[in-house]
């Protein structure tokens, strides 16, 4: 195929298929006309979203659910620009996403021509790298520097902006098989020396504590954690990001820590005197207040991005590298050092378990339930029952991803799919929409809220188009939840525009699609009306009603260090 | 306090714009920027004078190390390098102060390059608090026009440049024979 002329549109499909690209989301316009002509009759499969921010949050969700870079496609102008929101999703994320747009022809770019944006400016600061093409003959190489850029080091966004009169040019194909990139360094394989003075630490330390997050997702480690954190038994926590790189299950994991973690989680991380810090960058949403974060601790920081450590807390081991290549080492480093420092903490350690299995106890984490009305809670503890551990949840932004992260479990990486960084409402159901299309054969739940479900509800006919099985959960408190929470704590229950009322009528609106959906108001039909949507073979939108004030707890006010947490209404502990 | 930060990139298109994004994002003032082309046509250096907060530094030093056009950051603020500014000045001369310009000008190295009846194009260099001296006086002979290039430094000691070496890509290599773009 290579040896025919080819249009860059044609090149640029043809780049894709090196890149093992199975399919794309994207919506097309005049200036991407080629590419959607190129691709009437390509192998590559291209699914039509109802608006472009959708088509790179399904890329987000397909890249987050397999590791693989998503891909997305947008036109010039406005088609560029709904992209902004999704890019800086997934650069806040580190999500491997390539983005193409189209641009007006080279000899129009700066006229003010029909549907022009300068895309190229306006995404620098929303992407890890980006290019405008100038000329078919850079076409390819760029392309697939793109991919480079994307996969490796700290994954992240790149777009690629390609001109009108680029997509038609004529020429070859010349394939590529060596990226340069001079200023692209990447350390990954962490220094040698620090990795022992770490494991030299860990063993030193008499209440140590992982710390461990989307670095580890992304570095597909979660293996690597689970084994380190046996080998060492220390506890550990995973950050929103990071939720399933430990199996909820399992007993060295304690849950997530932060602004909504459990109080066993910030008590440990404040109690720790070794913090062990794998693919995290310590956001306010995890340490609160941050002079009074983990104040006992000595810290070892993991990063693949040297920005990441000392940006805001000191690190005591700094270590550069691929996490997982540096926890197989620590490990190493580790077992060389068992036999004489076996013995020597035992006694603290063994003293600092029963501390945090203590606070474990004195505050568990449990779902409120109730006979009359559907509590938030009790919706997220069914949805862990059908889930099992292994479904794929791809939540929304607010309340209910706060709940569906203390709530349910999850075996393994991947299977939580959440807006973490940005927390865009709008994220869930279109990242449902891509992991579904990346695990046909996965269980994929939409935990959306009645405000973010209605962000994205164009999307209901790219599901309905597809005949895709998600199961959307609306967790209706007819609110804008979170913000009402605040109002509600901060702001005297000055309630200011967070009522949502006018919800549709969900058995019409997805019959209006063509699927089905319903209501459900009362506890008592929770459960069937669950089953019943899990065991449609298509779509299914179940819009639950339920108690309209309840806040998520426990909470760390903005500001506050995270063992000063509010626990329930009213009764805030400090110790 | 003003840092200087010394930098090598790619001459491409965006470079400067993907530099100056990482200070202006966080409200940083460029006080002063040279670019130009080094020996290497395909790179440029870049001097950059900026008001950063000392807890910032190393945090914004990092960050602009990691954009893919970057091939190097120095904070040359207090290594061992050479400062420098040039400044390029127009003044306006009676016929009275013609030789005292001249010779006031010479105290500060400045040459005159251009000499017309109303006045001197004067040249200097030196470092900026010396420049700012040279300017006041000449503010004293009669009106002036100033502008200057900002400040350009160069390290005492070369620095080794390490980059990032080819990365073959196996998926993408294919048996088929190369061509060269018609274009």
């Amino acid at each position: 195929m290579s040896t025919n002329l080819m249009t860059g549109a044609q090149v640029v499909l043809e780049c894709l298929l090196r890149e093992k690209v199975e399919c794309f989301f994207g919506y097309p316009g005049g200036v991407t006309l080629p590419l959607y002509d190129a691709l009437y009759d390509h192998e590559i499969k291209h699914i039509l979203v109802r608006h472009e921010q959708n088509a790179c949050f399904a890329a987000e969700g397909y890249a987050r659910a397999t590791g693989k870079v998503g891909v997305c496609c947008a036109t010039s102008g406005p088609g560029a620009t709904n992209l902004v929101t999704a890019l800086v999703d997934s650069l806040m994320d580190s999500i491997p996403i390539v983005a193409i747009t189209g641009q007006v022809s080279t000899k129009l770019i700066g006229s003010d021509a029909f549907q022009e944006a300068d895309t190229f400016g306006i995404t620098r600061s929303c992407t890890k790298h980006n290019f405008l093409v100038k000329k078919l003959a850079e076409l390819p190489q760029i392309i697939h520097e793109a991919f480079h850029l994307a996969a490796t080091g700290r994954p992240g966004p790149v777009l690629v902006d390609i001109p009108k009169d680029v997509f038609q040019a004529q020429g070859h194909y010349t394939p590529v098989s060596t990226i340069h990139l001079p200023g692209y360094r990447l350390n990954t394989e962490g220094h040698a020396g620090q990795i022992r003075r770490a494991a030299q630490m860990i063993w030193e330390s008499e209440r140590p504590m992982v710390y461990a997050g989307g670095g580890i997702v992304a570095a597909n480690a979660a293996d690597d954690l689970r084994e380190f954190v046996e080998l060492i038994d220390a506890p550990s926590v995973c950050t929103l990001m990071g939720l399933g790189s430990m199996p909820s299950t399992h007993p060295n994991f304690i849950s997530m820590p932060g602004m909504h973690g459990s109080y066993a989680a910030n008590m440990a991380m404040t109690g720790t005197d070794l913090l062990i810090a794998l693919g995290v960058r310590f956001d306010d949403r995890v340490t609160g207040r941050l002079a009074a974060f983990a104040p006992h601790a000595r810290v070892i920081h993991v990063d693949i991005d040297p920005a990441e450590i000392g940006k805001n807390r000191a690190a005591d081991i700094p270590i550069v590298g691929d996490v997982k290549k540096v926890l197989e080492r620590l490990k190493e480093a580790v077992r060389e050092l068992a036999p004489e420092m076996k013995d020597k903490n035992a006694g603290a350690r063994k003293a600092w378990w029963g501390q945090v299995r203590a606070w474990k106890k004195e505050h568990p984490l449990e779902p409120e339930m109730s006979t009359d009305e559907i509590k938030p809670q009790h919706l997220i503890a069914e949805i862990d029952r059908l889930s099992g551990g292994e479904a794929i949840v791809a939540s929304d932004v607010g309340q209910h991803q706060m709940w569906g992260a203390q709530f349910i479990r999850f075996n393994h990486p991947r299977l939580w799919l959440n807006s973490g960084g940005l927390g865009s409402m709008g994220f869930g159901l279109p990242a449902a929409i891509g992991a579904q299309f990346a695990r046909p054969d996965k269980l994929v739940f939409a935990l959306v809220g009645d405000g973010g479900f209605q962000m994205s509800i164009p999307e209901l006919a790219t599901i309905a188009n597809h005949a895709l099985p998600v199961k959307i959960i609306v967790m209706n408190n007819g609110h804008l939840g979170m913000v009402r929470q605040w109002q509600e704590l901060f702001y005297n229950n000055r309630l200011s525009a967070v009522q949502l009322d006018s919800f549709p009528d969900p058995e019409k609106l997805a019959g209006a699609y063509g699927f089905r959906g319903r209501t459900v108001e009362s506890p008592r039909e929770l459960r069937g009306a669950l089953e019943a949507a899990v065991r449609e073979p298509g779509p299914y939108l179940l819009n639950v009603r339920v108690t309209p004030f309840e806040n998520v707890y426990p909470m760390v006010p903005a500001g506050g260090a995270i063992n000063e947490m509010v626990l329930g209404p009213v009764q805030p502990v400090a110790v | 306090m003003l840092q200087l930060i010394s930098l090598l990139v790619e001459n491409k298109p965006g470079s400067l714009m993907r530099v100056t994004g990482v200070l202006s994002a966080r409200g940083y003032n460029i006080e002063s920027l040279t670019v130009a082309r080094t020996l290497d046509p395909e790179l440029s250096r870049m001097s950059i004078v900026v008001d950063i907060d000392s807890s910032q530094r190393a945090q914004v030093i990092k960050q602009i190390n990691k954009l893919v056009n970057v091939l190097q950051v120095s904070d040359l603020t207090e290594g061992s390098a050479v400062r420098r500014e040039l400044v390029l000045l127009w003044v306006g001369t009676t016929q009275e102060n013609r030789v005292a310009v001249l010779k006031e000008a010479e105290i500060f190295g400045a040459k005159a390059i251009e000499s017309s009846v109303d006045g001197y194009a004067l040249e200097a260099t030196g470092d900026p608090e010396k420049l700012d001296a040279f300017v006041r006086v000449m503010q004293r002979y009669g009106e002036i026009e100033v502008t200057r290039s900002g400040l350009v430094s160069v390290p005492l000691e070369a620095k080794k440049l390490k980059l990032a070496p080819p990365v073959r890509k196996e998926h993408l290599e294919t048996d088929q024979e190369v061509l060269k773009t018609t274009e």
